[in-house]
């Protein structure tokens, strides 16, 4: 069969991009799976290891309570930041969601020893308490979960804005109007009206975070320690310290198995295409 | 249909009255130093163009927006610092603002459970009500599922169903077609009959508002241009104003020559001379316009002219042919053009052509008569 040259374009110039993925992230990705359920031989000794050493499960247990953390504080700081910035003018608001968004062109890295420096023992936070005589002793903040919930919150903190700011952006404020005028105070309106209303941006930032924050490494392996060990850090000590491909193969399929299984119920609640729309 | 013995409106409603009630956007009045009075279980449209203030007043009645300067009562009691939750009025939206989270039974129950009703209670309350607006079937669907007449029911619904002190309503007819609007202002009438509630209804549908009224205001540029019954706001317009608004108008300037009868006699400035009345006695001497409207003047071709009636002769510079109706642009001695409207039967079918005189009758009763100069408010 011979195909017009104008069926054949669009490919052509897909070609590097579809060559770029296959070389750095399928192929990488089959190979990983392939590890770890074939090295040496076939065997499912790598799966049947993580499900009999309570160790490992903790450390999968933990990445669920410290995930679970941050989506609940970057909801709590987020949801009522998103409720202000949506009862703005939209020209006022643009101008502070840039702000909110400016931290996303820093590095991940910079930003966690920017917190680093804040809650350390010699940090500006210690340091203030310690002068305001509020403490004598100073906090053992750092390389705790606390820190860690701290600096994910704070770096995942956008995403659950801005998904929380479009919904809030879209809900009629003629409907708060009409509770004010059927006998409910302005905050009986905003709990019975509008909070329910915003609940797909819950849904949406939630799942977004959860998502982002379940294989995160960076700020947990500078700012956590060994008993708070996320799973990311597991597969990087089986690789860097045991050099057990094998086994990390296998935690990284379970890490990728949570992290499908996450954007599934966010495909069900909200929508994948949410996530690739640039609506406002 | 069950008979709702407890009225749902406080029967006979409030008195709502606005005093010298003015509000600026960004300096200027999009309501000026307005004053309007709706006694109770009075029904009163306010009719205007858009921008002339309408929701605006409506919404300062409601208490969303907070006027500038002025005094708002319910029943008597000044409400302007009370916020809209406590003046126990039912608001019907443009838009209808049903909550889209909410079943129709839970958004009726909604401004029940804000008063803390028993759940019993409330129950009832929704069947009755959903009964009131023929709905019985509805109560477990959602908004969305409902087509626009029903869903504009259920807003009315719920707009009455707390015993609202009365009613606003703000073009809620406005995105219903044209049956389902003539049968919900027959809805609309029916309730307020029924229930003898005090309703201030916005519409820029003037045939809405002579029909379901009992006094229309016309508001013109943040001021009550007329307030007064359908039948004197179309025969007796105050101004200028609201004889072209209401319909089409005619104006024939003249002079008045005296008082006679009741009313005066105007000499046109094509030296024709007519019985005419206003509102209020002129002085001789002044200019008045006289209003005419274009369906209330006979028009007889030179064949028709039988001599015995006093007319005002024309020359015909324009025609429309509709069938029913021939509508004819008519230029007097004195170069003033009138429109005139009349049945294809009045002329026997015969459309005159533009250049042939005609005769035209304005009838025997007084014509009516504004001032020519409107004193400046
Ligand atoms: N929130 C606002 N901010 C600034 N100007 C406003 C605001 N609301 C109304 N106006 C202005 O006030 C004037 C009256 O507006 P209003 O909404 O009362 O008109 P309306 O008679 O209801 O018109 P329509 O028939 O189009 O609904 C308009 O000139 C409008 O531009
Ligand atoms: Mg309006």
């Amino acid at each position: 069969m011979i195909l017009s040259r104008k069926a054949v374009g669009p490919w052509l110039l897909l070609t590097p991009a579809l060559l770029f993925l296959c070389i750095f992230f399928v192929y990488p990705l089959c190979n990983m799976l392939a590890r770890s359920a074939f090295d040496p031989a076939p065997t499912l000794r790598h799966y049947t290891r993580l499900i009999n050493e309570p160790a490992y499960l903790r450390v999968l247990l933990t990445t669920f309570e410290i995930s679970l953390s941050v989506t609940l504080s970057a909801l709590v700081i987020g949801y009522p930041l998103a409720y202000f910035l949506s009862q703005l003018k939209l020209r006022t608001a643009n101008f502070l969601m840039v702000l909110v968004i400016v931290p996303y062109f820093t590095s991940v890295l910079v930003r966690t020893y920017a917190w680093m420096v804040l809650l350390g023992t010699e940090g500006i936070l210690n340091q203030v308490l310690l002068g305001l005589g509020l403490v004598t002793r100073p906090l053992a903040i750092m390389f705790s979960r606390t820190s860690v919930v701290i600096g994910m919150t704070y770096i995942l903190l956008p995403y659950m804005v801005l998904a929380l700011y479009s919904v809030m952006r879209g809900i009629d404020t003629h409907l708060l109007h009409a509770a004010e005028s059927l006998g409910a105070g302005r905050i009986r309106a905003f709990w019975r009206v509008f909070v329910p209303l915003s609940m797909p941006g819950v849904a949406a930032g939630g799942l977004l975070v959860a998502i982002l924050s379940i294989g995160f490494f960076i700020t947990p392996a500078l700012m956590g320690n060994q008993q708070d060990s996320m799973i990311s850090m597991l597969i990087e000590a089986q690789v860097e310290t045991y050099f057990d491909w094998g086994f990390a193969s296998a935690l990284a399929s379970i890490l990728l198995a949570c992290t499908l299984l996450l954007f599934l119920a966010y495909d069900r609640m909200v929508g994948l295409n949410r996530l690739f729309e640039a609506k406002q | 249909m069950i008979q709702s013995t407890k009225p749902f409106v406080s029967r006979g409603g409030t008195e709502l009255r606005l005093e010298g009630v003015t509000k600026l956007y960004a300096g200027t009045a999009a309501v000026d130093r307005l004053d309007l009075t709706v006694a109770q279980g009075e029904f009163v449209t306010l009719l205007g163009a858009s921008g002339s203030g309408k929701t605006t007043t409506l919404m300062m009645l409601a208490g969303f927006t907070q006027a500038d300067s002025g005094r708002i009562s319910i029943g008597g009691r000044d409400v302007t610092a009370l916020p809209p939750g406590k003046r126990n009025l039912g608001v019907v939206f443009q838009n209808y603002s049903l909550f889209p989270h909410l079943t129709v039974a839970q958004n009726l129950a909604f401004p029940l459970e804000m008063r803390k009703l028993g759940r019993a209670e409330i129950k009832d309350a929704v069947l009755r009500a959903l009964e009131i607006v023929h709905l019985p079937d509805k109560a477990e669907r959602y908004p969305r599922e409902l087509s626009g007449g029903q869903q504009q029911r259920v807003a009315l619904a719920r707009a009455i169903i707390f015993h609202p002190q009365a009613l606003l309503m703000d073009e809620p007819l406005g995105a219903l077609d044209k049956n389902l609007r003539e049968h919900m202002q027959i809805e609309i009438k029916r309730l307020h009959a029924s229930l003898g509630a005090t309703i201030v209804f916005v519409t820029h549908d003037q045939e809405e508002a002579l029909t379901m009224s009992n006094r229309v205001a016309v508001m013109d540029n943040g001021k009550i241009a007329q307030i007064a019954s359908p039948r004197a706001i179309y025969e007796e317009p105050l101004n200028r104003f609201v004889a072209s608004f209401i319909g089409q108008s005619n104006f024939l300037p003249g002079k008045v020559l005296g008082g006679r009868g009741d009313g005066f006699v105007v000499q046109l400035t094509t030296g024709d001379k007519l019985n005419c009345r206003g509102p209020h006695q002129p002085a001789p001497g002044d200019e008045v316009l006289a209003v005419v409207r274009p369906e209330h003047i006979a028009v007889y071709r030179e064949a028709q002219i039988d001599g015995h009636r006093k007319t005002i002769s024309g020359k015909v510079v324009d025609t429309l042919y509709l069938g029913h109706t021939i509508k004819l642009e008519v230029c007097l001695a004195d170069g003033t053009r009138l429109m005139t409207q009349s049945t294809s039967a009045a002329l026997d079918g015969v459309v005159p052509p533009p250049g042939s005189a005609v005769q035209l009758d304005l009838g025997s009763r007084s014509i009516w008569c504004i001032p020519a100069v409107e004193e400046a408010k």
